[in-house]
């Protein structure tokens, strides 16, 4: 919120201005209040039990991650021109292979990739488009400069609590939403299902059926896939209520058989169709990749994005851009070091306590180590795993990440935050809702803002003036 | 809408009400067991109970005699019972969370109070006032269900759905009642009337909630016949089979017609009913009461089957 010189952020004027007023027993109250809300919200909407809600109540923080709109407008032009070289690549990888044949990208890297699917080579989902719904984790650095974390192109998470956490805090502070012009993000569903509709296969109807496909009441994400679906007025399905005849997608009702035209997924690839893939899969649906290919169903994500999320193609993010864009990358990468690579395994080895190794296809937060706030034990034993397998980690500098206000105990302190736009692709063009999810880590100094690490999260205003 | 979610809700909805139904048999079963034996006789009340609620074949597969200890542990806690009030209940809440944005808060609460609530029960032991008053919560949760299911859902066909769940369920019990207890409703050669029977009659209105009804309509004081009659035959009476198939055509026709197409279910359950319309008490003795129940409870089954041919798979 602060610059170098203590003055306050422009952003954060007004903000700084009402929290200096309003006592700290109203804070308290609205924090209690707040707890209340998702705890309703969690236990009435999100169908959750006693402890289950309780794992779902991710710390919420009320003091807003504010964003002007001169700063919304760069990211998100960084935003579409990463996403729009995302599925440049994807496509590529799965088409003609042009930027492995320039000997851009080493081959092994695609092809060993666990997430690459040789099945879809050759192949072209509906419009050409393959990552529609992409969540890019973006870190701030200092004014200027945006950095990206992690590209999420399978299926990204996360959306419901950018939704929710706006509507609670409309409901607890009216007074800062006449103070600042917020740009809304309740349209994100209307966006959503406009995108969605786009993608429809030629062959549907003008009226295309979309449906939201969850792996059941057991993932972890029900919730919020039961949230969407409801918000966006579509059925949400599971594999048993879907069939494939004559290589079209049905869905089973009480008014017989209705084709189904597009699938928005929260099923990873390896369940969509037991006849493919896992064939003990009994989330997905037989047939579903016939239908597919015959370009009779949109599955989006569509099969095989998850190459992207790989944090060693990640590393070349900025040749993917300039390849397929023949343009600079307007957001940075963070610096890494692939360690598959000799020369920059030595000085990852050299340098552990000063940096942050990950594993290729963590996720999460997990598998993770970062050198400055690490014991000896834990670095030696990271020491063990790079040099036993280096193809499956990449390293980079702790960065000197920027910090947001946030209400703890010891009053307001700044914490570390990242955020996670969402991106929408359509065959009518590139949607954001300015917004996205802000993860923030609750614990002084720490730099982990996932929710399985302690982190939490806050409302995100995009500012429109 | 997707047809798991109209079985979901189709079932939600019965196990709701058969777990109502237990616990108003307990209900009556405590009330009769609770006699002194002059009253009571040789029969046993809670092994009657059992019979009632159709569990007989498991209960028996685990317990030899059938006492307040065993039956109550069996009809309210067993998990192995797919029918006792527990694993009702965690039917009805498993299914509710799966059509969650299909119901109202009111009724998602209740149901997810109710699972919560049988959840932090540790002790299986219910005995005397803790039964009754435990039976009551149960009778409570169904209201609350079904009246707030009453009060706050759109007359669409996720209301029907839920409500030909109940209704069917609600027939299946009733009719069941009368089946275990039809030979106390007949005319008797020896033993006549006394206390015994009279107790027992009350105890049939009992597990129907009809006690009061009875007397409002006939205004006279029980006779087995007009007890059959009201249960049978009295579109009235809201647990009767003629008013349940009232209401079971009159959403099976809500539904056809929103979709536009009459199927088996429709014509199985117009004529189920026409055949209670227009059938007297007298003749339903004289054809056998015991016949006419297990005729009924086949074709309420039919019907069931034809519900979720149709529409639920």
């Amino acid at each position: 919120m602060t610059l170098a010189d203590g003055s306050v952020r422009q952003a954060y004027a007004k903000l700084s201005e009402w929290l200096k007023t309003a006592p700290a027993e109203l804070l308290n109250y609205r924090v209690e209040e707040a707890e209340l809300l998702f705890r309703r919200i969690g236990i009435t909407f999100a169908v959750y039990g006693d402890q289950q809600a309780q794992e779902r109540l991710i710390p919420f923080d009320i003091i807003p991650r504010i964003i002007t709109a001169e700063e919304w407008g760069r990211l998100s032009v960084g935003l579409e021109q990463r996403v729009d070289a995302l599925n440049r690549f994807i496509s590529d990888i799965y088409g003609r292979r042009e930027i492995l044949k320039a000997g851009i990208i080493p081959e092994d890297l695609v092809f060993q990739n666990e997430a690459f699917r040789p099945e879809m080579a050759g192949k072209t989902p509906p419009h050409d488009i393959w990552v529609h719904i992409a969540g890019i984790d973006i870190v701030r650095v200092d004014s200027e400069t945006f950095y990206v974390l992690e590209d999420n192109a399978r299926t990204p998470s996360g959306v419901s609590y950018m939704l929710e956490n706006r509507e609670v805090m409309i409901r607890l502070f009216p007074e800062l939403f006449s103070r600042h012009r917020v740009a809304p993000v309740e349209r994100y569903s209307d966006e959503l299902l406009a995108t969605l509709r786009s993608l429809a296969p030629r062959s549907s109807s003008a009226d295309p059926n979309v449906v939201l496909l969850t792996p059941g009441v057991y993932n972890s994400a029900y919730y919020e896939h039961s949230f969407l679906a409801d918000k966006l007025g579509i059925e949400l399905v599971e594999g048993r209520d879907l069939f494939v005849r004559d290589d079209v997608v049905y869905m089973r009702t009480t008014e017989g058989p209705k084709r189904v035209d597009v699938i928005y997924r929260r099923l990873d690839d390896e369940f969509l169709d037991p006849l493919v893939f896992r064939p003990d899969s009994v989330l997905g649906v037989p047939g579903l990749m016939a239908a597919y290919h015959a370009g009779n169903v949109t599955l989006t994500n569509a099969v095989g994005t998850g190459v992207a999320d790989d944090k060693a193609i990640y590393s070349y993010m900025p040749e993917i851009i300039k390849f397929y864009l023949g343009a600079e990358p307007i957001l940075k990468n963070v610096p890494t070091y692939r360690c598959r690579e000799p020369e920059a395994l030595k000085y990852v080895l050299d340098h552990l306590p000063e940096l942050v190794v990950k594993e290729v296809h963590g996720s999460g937060g997990y598998g993770m180590l970062v050198g400055p706030h690490a014991s000896k034990e834990q670095i030696e034993l990271f020491r063990a795993k790079l040099i036993a397998s280096p193809a499956g980690f990449i390293a980079q500098p702790t960065l000197a990440l920027s910090t947001c206000p946030t209400y703890v105990n010891s009053g307001v302190a700044p914490r570390h935050v990242d955020l996670r736009p969402f991106v929408l692709t359509g065959s009518d063009g590139v949607r954001i809702v300015p917004g996205g999810l802000t993860r923030v880590a609750m614990r002084e100094g720490s730099l982990v803002v996932n929710s399985s690490q302690g982190g939490g999260t806050k409302d995100t205003w995009v500012l429109d003036e | 809408m997707l047809s798991r979610t109209a079985d979901n809700l189709f079932w939600l909805s019965r196990y709701v009400e058969r777990a109502e139904a237990l616990a108003r048999i307990l209900e009556a079963t405590q009330r009769l067991a609770s006699l002194p034996v002059a009253y009571a006789g040789s029969s046993n009340e809670w092994e009657s109970a059992v019979f009632t609620a159709g569990c007989d074949d498991g209960f028996f597969a685990k317990y030899e005699d059938a006492t307040a200890e065993t039956v109550i542990d069996y009809l309210v806690f067993e998990k192995e019972n797919p029918s006792s009030i527990v694993s009702c209940f965690e039917v009805a809440r498993h299914n509710a969370r799966a059509v969650r944005t299909a119901l109202t808060v009111e009724m998602w609460e209740a149901i997810n109070g109710a699972w919560l609530e049988l959840r932090r029960r540790q002790d299986r032991k219910l005995e005397g006032e803790e039964l009754t008053r435990f039976l009551g919560w149960v009778k409570e949760i169904g209201l609350r269900f079904d009246g707030s299911g009453h009060r706050t859902m759109l007359r669409n066909d996720i209301y029907d759905f839920s409500r030909l769940g109940m209704l069917l369920e609600r027939a299946d019990n009733t009719a069941r009642i009368l089946d275990v207890k039809y030979h106390l409703l007949l005319p008797k050669e020896t033993q006549v009337g006394g206390g015994l029977d009279y107790y027992q009659w009350s105890a049939i209105l009992r597990a129907v909630s009809a006690v009061t009804s009875y007397h409002w309509v006939y205004r006279e004081s029980l006779k087995p016949w007009l007890i059959a009659d009201l249960l049978i035959l009295n579109d009235q009476m809201p647990r009767s089979l003629a008013a349940c198939y009232g209401d079971l055509v009159r959403h099976l026709d809500d539904l056809a017609s929103g979709y536009g197409r009459q199927g088996p279910a429709q014509r199985i359950a117009r004529s189920t009913r026409i055949k209670l319309e227009n059938a007297e008490i007298k003749q339903v003795f004289q054809g056998g009461l015991h016949e006419f129940i297990t005729e009924f409870i086949a074709d309420n089954n039919r019907l069931g089957a034809a519900i979720a041919e149709q529409y639920l798979v």
